[in-house]
């Protein structure tokens, strides 16, 4: 395989890490006011807090190992293919400053809601939660659609479009999948690792949120895939459907487990799908397509990628290494009766 | 303003705010991880105490460095999406390889060190902050890698038929003459400031005096903040003195607009404080240091020390002044106004607060049963200490990044060749005022945390168990 392959490989992998990874931090922070909310918990206040407290502490050993995938997939394109990098970040501006503030105060949120126990103060880092969840889940559906389907790109390899261009109709499609997969994804998760009447109601969400999940992505990887499918991608596509309904039958039948790894396969395949569809460009120009920028066009040099080819083969296993053994020590399922009352000074 | 002046502005504000938050990071995750480290070895609740909060206030600036961090990575393709093209063959690769190596390796351990008290066996336990400690140490090495490269390149050859600059040796870049010394300067300036955050904490903490039974406690932090704080000053002044000699060899302008010395003089003296006029034909008033600067540029008493007059004739003949490299003001010289202070504010600030880890480490030695520490002068210390390592830092920074105006890779290719062509100076401004506020706000909600959870103080810690009930609460929950 030629190393640009390699390197458009591996930048697949580390998207597919990402969104199955994040997605269901994503997911758990978008369900905050559903599952952690005060008619889920029975008008209780308390009860609402302890639950959501529970639900972060469900992410908390993990959420930002799993942001971590994506930095790495920036710093990967940069380094592997430095045009696509410019390109792409430079284009889509004010898209990303929207993901970059969502991101911000999201994990803000998770880290500093805790640290006072006031409710004026969780309230507001409740707020940022659920807005740096749900915004992130669809901008990335938006973006990622976009390079799919083609954005206007130059001659000169430069975006010449605007923040709405990116609105268009399929990449809101895109937008709206992304966010019912996280969604789905996330309840599973929740369902995968709690104990007590949240896991039942999680599961409730699940079941529900999926099959609209499941109608968004037939549609969104037909459309792409008549626009740009391969054989390969059609199959992929296919599969990544049936894992969903997999994970939902699991899920109904309190497979928790097999219904969380559903979705994660689904979430993985359709990523693999969107790559599929996207190779050998790397963002397809929607103006002229020989304009487009390529994995041989927009890459690095032979002797880059194969030092990072080295880096990559030899550390990539060490992270997925510790980060299962994380997973393995954060193993046990969780109820509100293990969350231990706030010790929080109350203010300044 | 025009769209490279403001993303010139927003590389800064963005850049100096995040390291705002990087070196306490670096430094406290290696005293935080000692302690853990002795609570493991000696079982003294003292330790513990020191571990758990310390450790708070750890994450809590951690989370900004985290958030910050991510601007950062990103803002390379937004605003600088021509250098990005122009350089990402050497560039992008020690960002990939920090993320890759580092970025993993702190988050992920962090989450386990966090959530992992009564759920890991001690000792593994304790070595959880110290693999986060040695993922910001890796990370710093490769992101400064990335930065020397900008200020000396080495390692790649110039390719004309794809128009940019392409790596030939990764080993070269890695070992970059001025990372050799970039590093070990940085490095130590963060144990400085992850020292002097502990020690000012202490001070503060004796001089408040809530819980005098805690005031031993607080004394062990402060002489092992003032420690750390002392001897990373001393090592910041050894690596900054091999940092001036690389500069004066690879950008002898960098060194010339540190001192303002607009002529070739041999041997060079040291101005410690001029008033002058710009152009550097009158001098008002000054106060120097016969032959040091020769001493710090060149190692020897009486070397040459080139001026910015010479050089700039020098560069114009060797870069051209036909524009394709040049700035509009025609000129391959930095702001020397702002190097000149820059240089000497980090210089002072930084002394100054190793100055101030020696007096507490005197005021607080073994001899003395019972330091007073209930003047205000000391509330004043507690809070300028943490506060002057952050300045120097920041100074140190800017002097580094306009000294080597108006180039963004010296020699290579111009800051104004760099910025997105794609970007309008609208898009910029937007960004801009959007980090600003929220950068803003962010530090109000930070200090004001931090100051809660001082105030609080090292509450007593109950010792976790690991055979305890699946029932029982957990130890740390969000």
């Amino acid at each position: 395989m030629e190393l640009t392959t390699v390197w458009f490989v591996l930048i697949a992998v580390l998207w597919t890490g990402y969104l199955v990874l994040d997605g269901y931090d994503l997911g758990v922070g978008m369900l905050l006011p559903v599952l952690g909310g005060r008619r889920a918990s029975g008008g209780d206040p308390v009860e609402a807090d302890r639950r959501r407290r529970l639900m972060l502490t469900t992410i908390g050993p993990h959420w930002d190992g799993n942001e971590v995938w994506l930095l790495t997939a920036g710093g990967a394109t940069f380094a592997a293919f430095p045009e696509w990098y410019a390109t792409l970040f430079s284009g889509f501006y004010l898209a990303l400053l929207v993901i970059l503030v969502g991101l911000i105060v999201r994990a803000l949120g998770i880290e500093y809601r805790h640290k006072r126990d006031d409710d004026g103060w969780r309230a507001g880092w409740d707020a940022a939660l659920v807005f740096g969840s749900w915004v992130p889940a669809v901008l990335w559906g938006v973006a990622l659609t976009n390079i799919v389907r083609g954005v206007p790109i130059d001659a000169s390899g430069e975006y010449v479009g605007n923040f709405l261009d990116l609105l268009n109709p399929v990449a809101l499609l895109g937008g709206a999948t992304f966010a019912a997969l996280f969604l789905t994804h996330g309840a599973l998760f929740i369902a995968y690792k709690t104990l007590g009447p949240i896991r039942d109601e999680a599961r409730a969400v699940a079941l529900r949120t999926g099959p609209v999940a499941a109608v968004l992505a037939l549609v969104l990887l037909g459309v792409l895939g008549s626009l740009r499918g391969t054989t390969a991608s059609w199959v992929v596509s296919a599969l990544a459907a049936v894992a969903l309904v997999a994970g939902l039958v699991a899920s109904r039948a309190g497979n928790d487990g097999q219904a969380f790894a559903g979705t994660a396969v689904t979430i993985g395949l359709a990523t693999v799908s969107y790559f599929l569809m996207l190779f050998p460009d790397v963002m397809p120009s929607s103006l002229d397509p020989a304009w487009s920028l390529t994995t041989t066009s927009a890459s690095s040099t032979p002797y880059t990628l194969r030092i990072m080819t080295i880096v990559a083969v030899v550390f990539t296993p060490i992270v997925i290494g510790y980060q299962a053994w994380s997973w393995v020590v954060f193993r046990r399922r969780l109820g509100t009766h293990h969350i231990p009352d706030s010790h929080a000074p109350r203010s300044a | 303003m025009d769209a490279l002046d403001l993303a010139r502005w927003q590389f800064g504000i963005t850049t100096v705010y995040h390291f705002l938050f990087v070196p306490i990071t670096i430094g406290l995750s290696g005293i935080v991880a000692w302690m853990h480290t002795r609570w493991v070895r000696h079982h003294r609740e003292e330790d513990l105490r020191l571990t758990k909060f310390y450790g708070k206030l750890f994450t809590i600036n951690f989370a900004l460095g985290l958030v910050t961090g991510i601007v950062q990575e990103f803002q390379f393709g937004m605003n600088w999406s021509d250098y990005s093209r122009f350089v990402g063959d050497i560039f992008g690769a020690p960002l990939a390889v920090e993320a890759l190596l580092a970025f993993f390796l702190e988050s992920t351990f962090l989450g386990l060190w966090l959530f992992g008290w009564g759920r890991l066996p001690e000792r593994v336990h304790a070595a959880t902050m110290w693999a986060v400690h040695i993922g910001t140490v890796l990370s710093a090495y490769f992101i400064l890698a990335a930065n020397s490269f900008m200020q000396n390149p080495v390692g790649y050859t110039f390719n004309p038929e794809t128009g940019r600059a392409e790596m030939t040796d990764f080993f070269a870049v890695l070992t970059n003459q001025v990372q050799r010394v970039t590093f070990p300067h940085t490095i130590s300036a963060a144990y400085m400031t992850g020292g002097a955050f502990v020690m000012g904490v202490a001070v503060w903490s004796l001089w408040r005096n809530r819980t005098p039974e805690d005031a031993p406690l607080h004394r062990r932090s402060a002489r092992i903040g003032a420690w750390v704080a002392l001897v990373g000053g001393l090592a910041v002044v050894v690596t900054g003195d091999a940092q001036a000699k690389v500069m004066t060899e690879v950008q002898p302008m960098k060194m010339a607009a540190a001192e303002a010395l607009y002529e070739t003089q041999a041997p060079a003296s040291f101005s410690v404080f001029t008033i002058g006029s710009l152009d550097g034909t009158q001098e008002h008033f000054s106060i120097r240091i016969p032959r040091l600067l020769s001493y710090l540029s060149t190692g020897t008493f009486d070397g040459e020390v080139e001026g910015i007059n010479d050089l700039q004739a020098e560069y114009m003949e060797l870069y051209g002044t036909d524009g394709t490299m040049l700035t509009e003001d025609g000129t391959y010289t930095p702001n020397i106004p702002a190097t000149y202070w820059l240089f000497r504010l980090m210089i002072g600030t930084g002394m100054l607060a190793a100055a101030i880890a020696a007096w507490v480490l005197w005021v607080t030695r073994k001899s003395v049963e019972r330091p007073d520490f209930s003047s205000p002068l000391w509330a004043w210390t507690a809070v300028a200490v943490p506060l002057l390592p952050l300045l120097a830092n920041s100074f140190g920074w800017m002097f580094t990044e306009m000294g080597r105006q108006p180039w963004v890779v010296f020699g290579l290719m111009t800051t104004a060749r760099g910025v997105s062509p794609s970007v309008s100076a609208g898009e910029v401004v937007t960004s801009m005022v959007v980090f600003t506020l929220l950068y803003g706000a962010l530090a109000v909600i930070e200090v004001k945390l931090l100051l809660t959870w001082i105030k609080r103080g090292p509450v007593p810690e109950e010792a976790p168990s690991e055979d305890a009930d699946e029932d029982a609460p957990l130890v740390f929950a969000y």
